[in-house]
């Protein structure tokens, strides 16, 4: 997974747009890693800390926008552990921004080529 | 030499105690200096005992000070700092000076002071030191062996009349009378009604029971804030934030001298209570003006 | 049950700077209900100081693993091969734990993860208060199920002390409930205040002489 971004994607909402995104030949970074999940909540803290220790240079999580969950409260829990591990991170002197959570809809393919991009941008930065 | 308070306590009208605050060293020049402005001017001199949970020169070495220069002190304890044995040892030591006067007080918690990591002992609360020093009075130690010279104090304690909610303060307060007082000098006091009310309840109790009403000039607005906030136990009403928001700037220590004196007067013209009890901590030179304004020079 | 917080990770990091190989050891019982040192937490934190370690160019080689106590010998026998194999223990057990470890284990360091606080309760979802200071005297048929001894600042047995803020809140702290005004609404709630309004004597500080120790009897 070396300098791989690591992206766990539900498969109601990001996977289908990674998909269609695909589909529609949108250009994202091929560094990238897709795990599908059957929802964003299934990802816990320990997960994407063992991403960043296996290599990983950035760990995206994507799920269902806020109140679309069909798990109620998958992407709301997501949330919480994305963050709880960014803090984490600063604790240790890391930079916090590796991960992050994005929300999106299944046809949102272009919302699911910014967040790789973007974090794709952060971990590119020059001096990390 | 002055008149012992427990004599002042039976037989005066009006009773009038104020504070001296020790500082923080072993210099006792400014001690000195208070003790002699005031001790002539009141009936009894509080001396503050780790006041705040600021570590400072013990109370029991002003006492001792008071009695030289010939001042009536009355010993302020607090069971923060010291376990049943120091308490009871310290007793016996002033008792030995000819300091027998002690207001027995539970004592702000660390937090509030400047020893932030200290162990807070409260081996005993204010009820069971009043208790203790009754046991001592009657002969006897804690553990009840007979005391190889006796002591006689005279004993006061605290109150709070602006507590809310109220009625566990009475209960404790009942305890207290109860246990046996010879006076009450209350917290901070603002409201006519709340002192009225705490010193019938006190009277109803046991009327040979001496109620001091406490009074701490305010100087300003935000001092008020900032008690109100910090001090444990006192509670500035908005009516005098207000006023002393008022008041033209560089006028709060005048001003705050003026609501005190007019409080004194009304507390003595309508008998709500049998005396003050004066705090101006770190302006115990203004104390004098106090009692000008209201009548009691 | 026995609350603790686990130690800042500079704390941890340090106490693990001269080690290669170290064991990450947790407890099934106390610290995995409060969130502090249950299996979940021991992967977090093995991770944690394997990315720190990583971040400094060294290496860090964790053993993980979780008995259901660690203040028990017999459970932690199980861990002796595991033990054999590092060169330090860093548990995330409450101060009995560590201390049964380091006594099985008399030639490894055992170290400390977590500050273990007081016996407590969940007061709301991850919020846990001090209920009960292990004072070896209980008095809580006198206060209707109150405990003065921690749940009052000062520890007093005959409060409230003058501090009370308005409303009832502790001197010390303003989120903090008076524990005497709790305890009044109580006893008036069950008809009881003859209860507070009894003198209590100073009480026996010396209950239990530590460092503790009980022989209990066989039944």
């Amino acid at each position: 997974m070396n300098g791989k971004i690591v992206a766990f994607c539900c498969e109601n909402s990001a996977y289908p747009a990674a998909d269609l995104a695909g589909k529609l030949g949108l250009h994202y970074s091929e560094n990238l890693r897709i795990i599908r999940v059957p929802c964003a909540g299934r990802v816990d803290v320990i997960h994407i800390l063992k991403a960043l220790e296996n290599g990983a240079a950035g760990v995206l999580v994507l799920g269902c926008e806020e109140g679309a969950c069909r798990h109620i409260t998958g992407n709301t829990r997501a949330k919480e552990r994305v963050e709880y591990s960014s803090m984490l991170l600063r604790e240790i002197n890391l930079d916090g921004r590796v991960v992050a959570m994005f929300n999106l809809s299944p046809n949102a393919p272009h919302k699911f080529v910014k967040a790789v991009n973007d974090i794709g941008n952060i971990t590119a930065e020059p001096g990390r | 030499m002055a008149t012992p308070f427990r004599e002042i306590l039976k037989r005066k009208d009006f009773v009038v105690t104020a504070e001296v605050g020790p500082v923080k060293g072993s210099s006792v020049s400014k001690a000195i200096e208070h003790i002699e402005l005031l001790k002539g001017k009141v009936d009894g001199l509080n001396v503050t005992d780790n006041q705040s949970s600021v570590m400072r020169y013990p109370s029991l070495g002003v006492c001792l000070l008071i009695k030289e220069h010939g001042g009536e002190p009355i010993f302020q304890m607090t069971c923060r700092d010291r376990n049943r044995l120091a308490l009871q040892a310290d007793l016996l030591f002033a008792y030995s000076r000819g300091v027998s006067n002690v207001l027995c007080l539970t004592g702000d918690s660390i937090d509030v002071g400047d020893h932030k990591e200290a162990k807070q002992v409260f081996d005993l609360d204010s009820v069971q030191l009043i208790h203790l020093v009754h046991t001592l009075n009657s002969g006897k130690d804690m553990a009840g062996n007979e005391l190889d010279g006796a002591v006689d104090f005279c004993v006061g304690t605290t109150g709070t009349p602006s507590a809310d909610p109220l009625e566990p303060q009475l209960i404790k307060l009942e305890k207290k009378v109860r246990a046996g007082v010879n006076f009450i000098q209350t917290q901070a006091v603002y409201e006519m009604d709340e002192l009225k009310r705490f010193t019938e309840f006190v009277r109803s109790l046991d009327e040979n029971v001496r109620v001091l009403a406490g009074v701490v000039p305010v100087i300003g607005a935000k001092m008020a804030a900032y008690m109100n906030e910090n001090v444990p136990g006192v509670f500035i009403p908005q009516r005098i934030i207000d006023e002393l928001g008022q008041a033209p700037k560089g006028t709060g220590v005048a001003k705050g001298i003026e609501i005190a004196a007019r409080m004194i007067r009304q507390i003595r013209e309508e008998k709500v209570c049998d005396g003050v009890h004066i705090m101006f901590i770190g302006r115990e030179e203004k104390v004098p003006e106090i009692l000008e304004a209201a009548g009691l020079a | 049950m026995i609350i603790a917080e686990r130690k800042p990770i500079e704390e941890i990091r340090l106490m693990m700077a001269p080690y290669k190989k170290i064991l990450v050891a947790g407890c099934g019982t106390c610290v995995t209900v409060c969130w502090v040192g249950g299996e979940k937490e021991v992967g977090i934190l093995a991770s944690e100081l394997r990315l720190a370690r990583g971040a400094e160019g060294r290496e860090l080689v964790t053993l993980e693993a979780t008995v259901d106590r660690q203040c028990e010998k017999e459970m932690l026998a199980e861990l002796r091969d595991k033990i054999s194999d590092v060169e330090a223990v860093v548990s995330l057990a409450c101060g009995a734990g560590v201390q049964t470890m380091a006594e099985l284990f008399e030639d490894k360091p055992v170290f400390p993860a977590v500050n273990t606080t007081f016996i407590g309760m969940p007061e709301g979802e991850g919020l846990w208060v001090e209920m009960c200071g292990a004072c070896g005297d209980c008095f809580l048929d006198r206060t209707g199920g109150i405990c003065p001894v921690v749940r009052c600042a000062k520890g007093l047995l005959n409060g409230p002390c003058g501090g009370t803020r308005r409303g009832g809140k502790c001197e010390i702290d303003a989120e903090k409930d008076c524990a005497w005004v709790l305890i009044y609404r109580r006893l008036e709630r069950q008809g009881r205040l003859d209860l507070m309004r009894e003198y209590r004597a100073p009480k026996n500080y010396r209950a239990v002489k530590r460092p503790g120790r009980v022989q209990a009897a066989k039944a």
